[in-house]
């Protein structure tokens, strides 16, 4: 594995296999009475994290603390930024006091890139801007192979704000990499130009796309991203692309469905659906944990390249 | 490359410590196996199964006497990789694999036997044991291994020994087992 984790594109296929067989041994540990290995003891952890965020700044604080990490979190809110501080300055000051990694949420496309370049710590993007979010991609993944045993060959559809989602981006890349067979759908104001390009099968119809599949990802609106009238209302949106219980029937009967969160019900899923016999969707964040244990894990393993 | 345990010589050693574990321990109420990945964890299914025969042809032998078990002594398995105290020693290459560690009983109170196959520096099972800890409270915790090499550099030793092995520091021992290797037997190599 390279020195940061920023993008899917970064792991090879037996990477992702790599952390994935890891992450199953991890989930073991949370099922102890003592939640808590050496492993990472005497490592310092820094989240910094520039954007709200409940679930993967948990998930990561859990992880970390499971593997003895000493961990601290930094929200914007309460930090220099509101000062006037660039990411830049931020970054190298928190170097300075020598973490091992720094955990990255930005509103910015590429914000862990600009670290990556300044920083010796090893960057993990926990989320930048609409680029990327690789952990959430691998716990999907793990979510995934544990219920289908396999993701070579899966009928995999991702509907909602395509444009907007680094989650979209992250799973496309990861997906493709192992040989599912993904579909993208959604408005065609929200589908990103050039998204067929990454090798998935684009549709505006959700009937069509949800028909026969394994899997049933559904995406976030993301209003707070959005600039202008991409449909005319939420209602509508959900009329043409929410998921209900008759869409879920155009797939196949064990198909599972998965939510990134958070969710906004009655927008792009229907409660019934969320909460149905297929939703996975808090085995997702169950399983974000042990995945983040692994990442954590195999990436303290990689060769420091400013000290080789 | 001479071959110092062969298969028969295996399973003779594995019945006789199934006999000294019995004799021990005076009977098999709360006792457990766990064996410690990899060649730790068919050592331990084996002994288990010795154990199993020997109350079976001698109810005696077990503490209630006259009552059968009804199961094989316990059996969990230990990966020890995440309490390695090299493991962010040198982090040159990539890191160990992981694999699960299953011990599907609680340990608390229980006779915790740990098993592994060959007893060297004693660092493995400094780690078992720190692992061993996170799960319980043991009443105690013997040591079982097929070989021991010598060239302990922790305060460790077993208390159950297939055999003792005098090796130098440039030798290795390898240990091949049926169902991880296709064949039973002990080698010392030079490397």
């Amino acid at each position: 594995m390279k020195k940061d984790l920023l993008s899917i594109g970064d792991l090879s296929a037996e990477e992702i296999y790599r952390i994935l067989d890891t992450a199953e041994a991890m989930r073991e540990i949370g099922q102890r009475p003592i939640k808590k290995v050496p492993t990472l003891r005497g490592k310092t952890v820094v989240n910094l994290f520039y954007e709200p965020s409940t679930r993967t700044r948990t998930s990561f604080e859990i992880a970390e603390k499971r593997l003895s990490a000493d961990t601290l979190n930094i929200a914007v809110a309460s930090s220099s930024v509101l000062k006037g501080e660039t990411l830049a300055d931020t970054a190298m000051n928190i170097e300075a006091m020598a973490p091992d990694v720094i955990v990255l949420r930005h509103a910015s496309s590429g914000a862990g890139h600009l670290l990556s370049r300044i920083c010796t710590s090893r960057i993990i993007n926990a989320g930048d801007g609409t680029h990327e979010h690789p952990t959430q991609a691998l716990l999907d993944a793990f979510t995934i192979r544990e219920h289908k045993q396999r993701i070579e060959g899966l009928k995999i559809v991702i509907v909602g704000d395509l444009l907007h989602s680094r989650v979209l981006r992250s799973n496309v890349l990861l997906l493709t990499k192992l040989g599912a067979d993904v579909w993208v759908c959604g408005p065609s104001t929200l589908i990103p130009p050039g998204i067929a390009r990454l090798g998935v099968r684009v549709s505006t119809s959700i009937d069509e796309a949800v028909a026969g599949a394994d899997v049933v990802m559904m995406l976030r609106i993301q209003q707070e991203r959005m600039q202008g009238a991409f449909f005319p209302s939420l209602r509508e949106y959900f009329n043409t692309f929410g998921m209900t219980a008759e869409r879920v029937a155009r797939a196949k009967p064990d198909a599972i469905i998965m939510h990134p969160g958070p969710m906004n019900r009655g927008v792009e899923i229907a409660s019934d659906v969320a909460d149905g016999p297929g939703s996975v969707i808090l085995e997702q964040v169950a399983n974000g944990v042990a995945v983040r244990m692994a990442v954590l894990y195999l990436m303290a393993g990689v060769e420091d390249e400013a000290a080789a | 490359m001479p071959v110092v345990l062969d298969a028969d010589r295996i399973s003779r050693t594995l019945a006789r410590i199934a006999h000294e574990i019995l004799e021990r321990n005076r009977g098999i109420d709360d006792l457990a196996l766990i064996g410690i990945r990899t060649r730790g964890v068919p050592i331990a299914r084996r002994l288990a199964h010795s154990i199993r025969e020997i109350v079976d042809r001698d109810p005696a032998a077990s503490s209630s006497a006259g009552r059968r078990p009804t199961t094989d002594v316990p059996t969990g398995m230990l990966d020890i990789t995440l309490y390695r105290d090299d493991l962010m020693r040198h982090t040159v290459g990539p890191q160990p694999v992981i694999r699960r560690t299953e011990i599907p009983f609680s340990i608390d109170d229980r006779r915790i036997l740990l098993v592994d196959d060959v007893l060297f520096t004693g660092r493995t099972i400094r780690a078992a044991l720190d692992a061993l800890i996170d799960f319980g409270r043991p009443k105690s915790i013997q040591l079982v291994v097929l070989v021991d090499r010598g060239h302990r550099e922790l305060p460790i030793k077993a208390d159950y020994v297939g055999k003792n092995l005098p090796t130098s520091l440039s030798q290795s021992v390898q240990v091949r087992l049926q169902e991880i290797d296709g064949r039973d037997e002990v080698e010392i190599q030079e490397s």
